[in-house]
């Protein structure tokens, strides 16, 4: 029953054929027979989790028909939560307790969702394979040689590997897509300002964006009902009203309209994810779709604005980091700055330094126009790339990855590893919503799909994700990384 | 050589919103320390900004009341430098898009003339926290009670040229802000500071001279003194053939020096960009008409109307329109007793005399506006004389009870019977045939001196006017 999805398990703990608590206890001893492998949780929260779960069946019992009461989830380490470490994948956080929960983790608790633990991440988010962890990185499934794609690594693998039903993420350059597709499950980015990033910790907050990792399209509308909304507690979050967003799966799609752009099959990516995507795209024709090539021009500018745009906005996210209040804090310091200097040296791994670094230079006082207004721009130029591709069409289909999960250690150039979301990025810099689907398999590995979205289109998206879903099979493969015994 | 200076002030006032800029903390002055911060305050992973609506109102209050242009759209930006009580690094304020443009406000000179003075622009920020060096031995403590509260930072255009003329300003933002009801604007208690430039350069030319930046002082008296002592180190410095640098300094109030700063103290980039955080602010010609509505009326334009409707000099005008709660003392005083010339200059008088004495602010005074009207009104009617008058003010000071029963009390009421004034008339025209024949001559002036003699005998309690007329009445034929 671990495998199935939420959409499934929520049938058999409303029929009564299986408890939370019968449920909620698989997880957990599958956790524990895998995580030290796998290394997809940071904390489990197994008492907590028996709780909720047992609370969760007596609310069944009485009659609470909630599709996600009962059901176990995760969330990324980077949302806050009340009692529980919540890291963000740092040395700095390695022991903070927030006394406060983020507004999504709120959301599922009332939902009656079953916490069972917290994901493992790269480090503030920063990073596209997971190895920026301060606690390691996270093995795929698929070949525990490879990366699970980053930064909610952690999420993706345990939803992969069925350690979890579904799982919360953040993506602020693909960091939920790019992982879904390396780890063959379904990964939505919500439209910016869909969901509140109150207690999710700031990476870059313009661009940072919570969203789901799951089984199915399916699943991902049932996470989204519960997560998006406005929230008075986040200036940034869009008054929109609520959407029923499993309302809208099951709408044909005779006569969408979809568009590939150019640059996304362009030099750099490999034959076997081109091919992959290319057969679906035959599928969508068979479903009724039309297919028109697009124009995203100024696409190749998207990886080089945000990596102005980003470490500019973190290196004034990460200044709150300093050793006074809370989080690490370096050993007898012996005035202000030392202490400052120190803590702040222990407490962050090299890609945060690296970003820290180059966000303050972009921002200092002579170069600003030179980077950080001309990203902007650049910004704006993206932005209407998809507004005037969006005339044409109802959505942009592409792949979500150059290629499948690479190794290991295998990528040590910081700009080689920035290239990996090449496709996902412009996404995050219009604020659109984005998911990437499992779409076939090359030698083993899983290839994503990726499908943008109009500004709040997720339902759009979610529709065309499921049809999909409904005609394959490549989100129901499981990866076989169990030793015999 | 002459010389001559120019000024520009930075003033920060603190926004009297019930609660912080970003913030549901409460933000009232002298909580406990760390008492009013709230997770945000403390810049917890994970939080985020909520702006207070309460502090635009009174942003944009403050800029229609010294005729600014109001910015429709303003735009918050993080200023960045590292600091204990900075909590998150950086400070959220306003950089390009400030929601107060380009005004100015008028003030009095001390010799009556009336000069405008520019304000660049005012913009909303918030403050940071506290940090106590003191006290901790070899810590510093830090209270985060202030961190996050409104300010109103109000830049002025470099166009006052000395020390008088900066307290002039200051003094008149500071009616100004408080006639607004937007800020207490205590110097003393940091809810209004001030960073003063001050550059100076041969009188009579145009080229501005390398300017320094005393920060934070925290009195009127010692911004004026403080830009004296800055303007005289200048000078011996340019005359001895040196350089001014460009730098932040600190006025020191015992030894009457400035000195600059420590480097380490003043961060030189700042790296301000958006804050990303917050959506900028968009308001509209009818949000800012429905605040011109509220404005209470204003010193210039109580000033004017209290020189025509009570017809009182400029001078008094003046004085009673400084602050508001001076302003509406007066006035239910000159109401109360029905004679506004009267009522000014017991309040320009006797009244600021006694508060001056005491060092009291017009709303501690211990003679309300009601009893002074009373007693002012017994004046009037002939109860007590204007002599009498002062000694029952000096009574009142102490004496709860109402004017008329301390009258009654010391026996101070106005002798007005005819035959009791006629026998003490009778009495100094016999003690004092000398004058008596001096005013039969025709020497007119000599009735002062025996009116005098009258009230001398009454104790002050005989009613002048009727003195007066007997006296005329017996002695001239």
């Amino acid at each position: 029953m671990i495998e199935k999805t939420a959409a499934e398990l929520s049938q058999a703990l409303s029929s009564g054929e299986l408890s939370s608590t019968e449920l909620t206890q698989s997880y957990l001893d599958r956790i524990s027979r895998h995580n030290q492998e796998l290394n997809a949780f940071i904390t489990v929260c197994e008492e907590s989790a028996l709780e909720q779960a047992k609370v969760a069946d007596e609310k069944r019992a009485s009659g609470d028909k909630s599709p996600l009461l009962g059901i176990p989830l995760a969330h990324k380490d980077i949302f806050c939560t009340k009692g529980v470490i919540t890291s963000c994948g740092s040395h700095m956080l390695e022991k903070f307790v927030a006394p406060y929960d983020a507004t999504v983790v709120e959301k599922f608790k009332t939902a009656g969702a079953v916490m069972l633990g917290k994901t493992n991440m790269d480090e503030f988010a920063m990073g596209s394979s997971n190895e920026t962890s301060f606690f390691g990185p996270v093995k795929n499934p698929w070949d525990l040689k490879r990366v699970p794609g980053g930064s909610s690594g952690g999420s993706a693998v345990a939803v992969a590997a069925d350690l979890c039903v579904m799982a919360t993420g953040t993506d602020t350059g693909g960091s939920i897509r790019q992982p879904a597709a390396f780890c063959g499950i379904t990964g939505l980015k919500p439209s910016y300002g869909r969901v509140s990033r109150w207690g999710m910790i700031a990476f870059a907050s313009s661009l940072d964006q919570a969203g789901t990792l799951s089984k199915s399209a399916e699943d991902a509308a049932l996470m989204t009902n519960v997560m998006a909304g406005i929230d008075s507690k986040d200036s940034t979050s869009i008054d929109r009203p609520a959407e029923d967003y499993t309302a809208t799966l099951n709408d044909s799609l005779d006569g969408l309209r979809i568009g590939i752009p150019k640059q996304h099959f362009a030099e750099g990516l490999s034959a076997e994810v081109e091919q992959a995507v290319r057969e679906a795209l035959k599928e969508y024709e068979q479903l009724g779709a039309s297919i028109t090539e697009v124009d995203l021009p100024n696409n190749h500018l998207s990886v080089s604005a945000y990596y102005v745009v980003a470490p500019a906005e973190a290196s004034a996210n990460l200044s709150r980091y300093d050793g006074v209040r809370y989080g690490h804090r370096c050993e007898n310091p012996i005035d202000l700055e030392d202490m400052y200097k120190r803590t702040r040296s222990e407490g962050f791994g090299d890609e945060v330094k690296r970003r820290i670094l180059v966000g303050t230079y972009a921002l200092s006082a002579g170069y600003y126009d030179a980077y950080y207004r001309k990203a902007q721009k650049i910004r704006r130029l993206i932005k209407n790339d998809f507004i005037k591709a969006f005339e044409q069409v109802d959505v942009i289909v592409g792949p979500t990855s150059p290629h499948t999960a690479f190794e290991l250690g295998s990528k040590t150039d910081p700009v080689t590893m920035y290239l990996e979301d090449i496709y996902t990025i412009a996404v995050n810099l219009a604020g659109l919503p984005g998911i990437s689907i499992p779409a076939g398999f090359a030698n083993g590995l899983p290839i994503g799909m990726h499908i943008i979205g109009k500004d709040f289109g997720e339902g759009k998206l979610l529709n065309v994700a499921h049809q999909f879903q409904q005609q394959t099979d490549w989100h129901k493969r499981k990866p076989n990384f169990e030793p015999e015994d | 050589m002459e010389w001559e200076s120019v000024i520009g002030l930075e003033v920060h006032v603190s926004l009297s919103t019930k609660s912080k800029l970003f913030s549901s903390t409460a933000s009232a002055f002298g909580a406990q320390p760390n008492t009013q911060a709230s997770i945000f305050d403390l810049a917890l992973p994970g939080t985020l900004p909520v702006f207070n609506a309460e502090a635009l109102r009174m942003a944009v209050r403050f800029g229609l009341a010294i005729g600014a242009e109001i910015g429709k759209r303003s735009v918050f930006d993080r200023k960045n430098y590292f600091y204990p009580d900075l909590p998150k690094g950086y400070q959220i304020t306003q950089l390009d898009f400030p929601t107060v443009g380009k005004g100015s406000l008028s003030v009095t000179l001390e010799d009556g003339t009336e000069k405008v003075i520019g304000v660049t622009r005012a913009h909303i920020e918030e403050n940071a926290g506290k940090s106590l060096h003191e006290e901790f031995n070899e810590f510093s403590g830090i209270d985060l009670n202030r961190a996050g509260e409104p300010l109103l930072e109000i830049v002025s255009e470099p166009e006052i040229t000395n020390a008088q003329e900066a307290v002039a300003y200051l003094k008149k933002l500071h009616s100004i802000v408080r006639y607004l009801d937007i800020s207490d604007a205590i110097m003393a208690q940091g809810s209004m500071r001030c960073d003063v430039n001050v550059s100076i350069r041969p009188k009579n030319t145009t080229e501005l001279g390398t300017r320094t930046e005393i920060k934070n002082i925290n009195s009127f008296r010692f911004v004026e003194k403080a830009i004296y002592s800055e303007i005289r180190r200048q000078q011996e410095v340019i005359e001895d053939g040196g350089k001014i640098v460009q730098e932040t300094r600190r006025y020191d109030s015992n030894k009457d020096i400035t000195t600059p700063m420590r480097s380490k103290e003043v961060a030189n980039d700042y790296r301000y960009f958006p804050e990303p955080d917050l959506l900028p602010i968009v308001i509209d010609d009818e949000y800012i008409a429905g605040i011109r509505a509220e404005l209470p009326e204003l010193p210039d334009a109580k000033k004017e109307r209290f020189s025509k409707e009570y017809n009182l000099n400029n001078y008094d005008a003046g004085v009673l329109t400084a602050t508001r709660e001076m302003a509406e003392y007066f006035e239910e005083v000159a109401k109360g007793c029905g004679d506004p010339k009267l009522a000014a200059n017991w309040v320009t008088g006797d009244l600021s005399a006694l508060l001056n004495k005491n060092d009291l602010d017009i709303s501690d005074s211990s003679i309300q506006a009601e009893r002074l009207g009373n007693l002012l009104s017994r004046i009037l009617d002939d109860t007590i004389s204007g002599r009498i008058a002062k000694m029952v003010f000096e009574t009142m000071i102490d004496d709860d009870d109402s004017v008329d029963i301390i009258i009654a009390k010391k026996g101070l009421k106005q002798v007005t019977d005819s035959g009791a004034i006629e026998k003490l008339v009778d009495e100094v025209i016999a003690n004092n045939p000398d004058q008596v024949q001096q005013l039969k001559e025709g020497k007119d002036q000599v009735i002062a001196f025996l009116v005098g003699q009258a009230m001398k005998l009454s104790q002050g309690k005989a009613n002048p006017g009727q003195v007066n007329q007997l006296l005329r009445e017996k002695i001239i034929p």
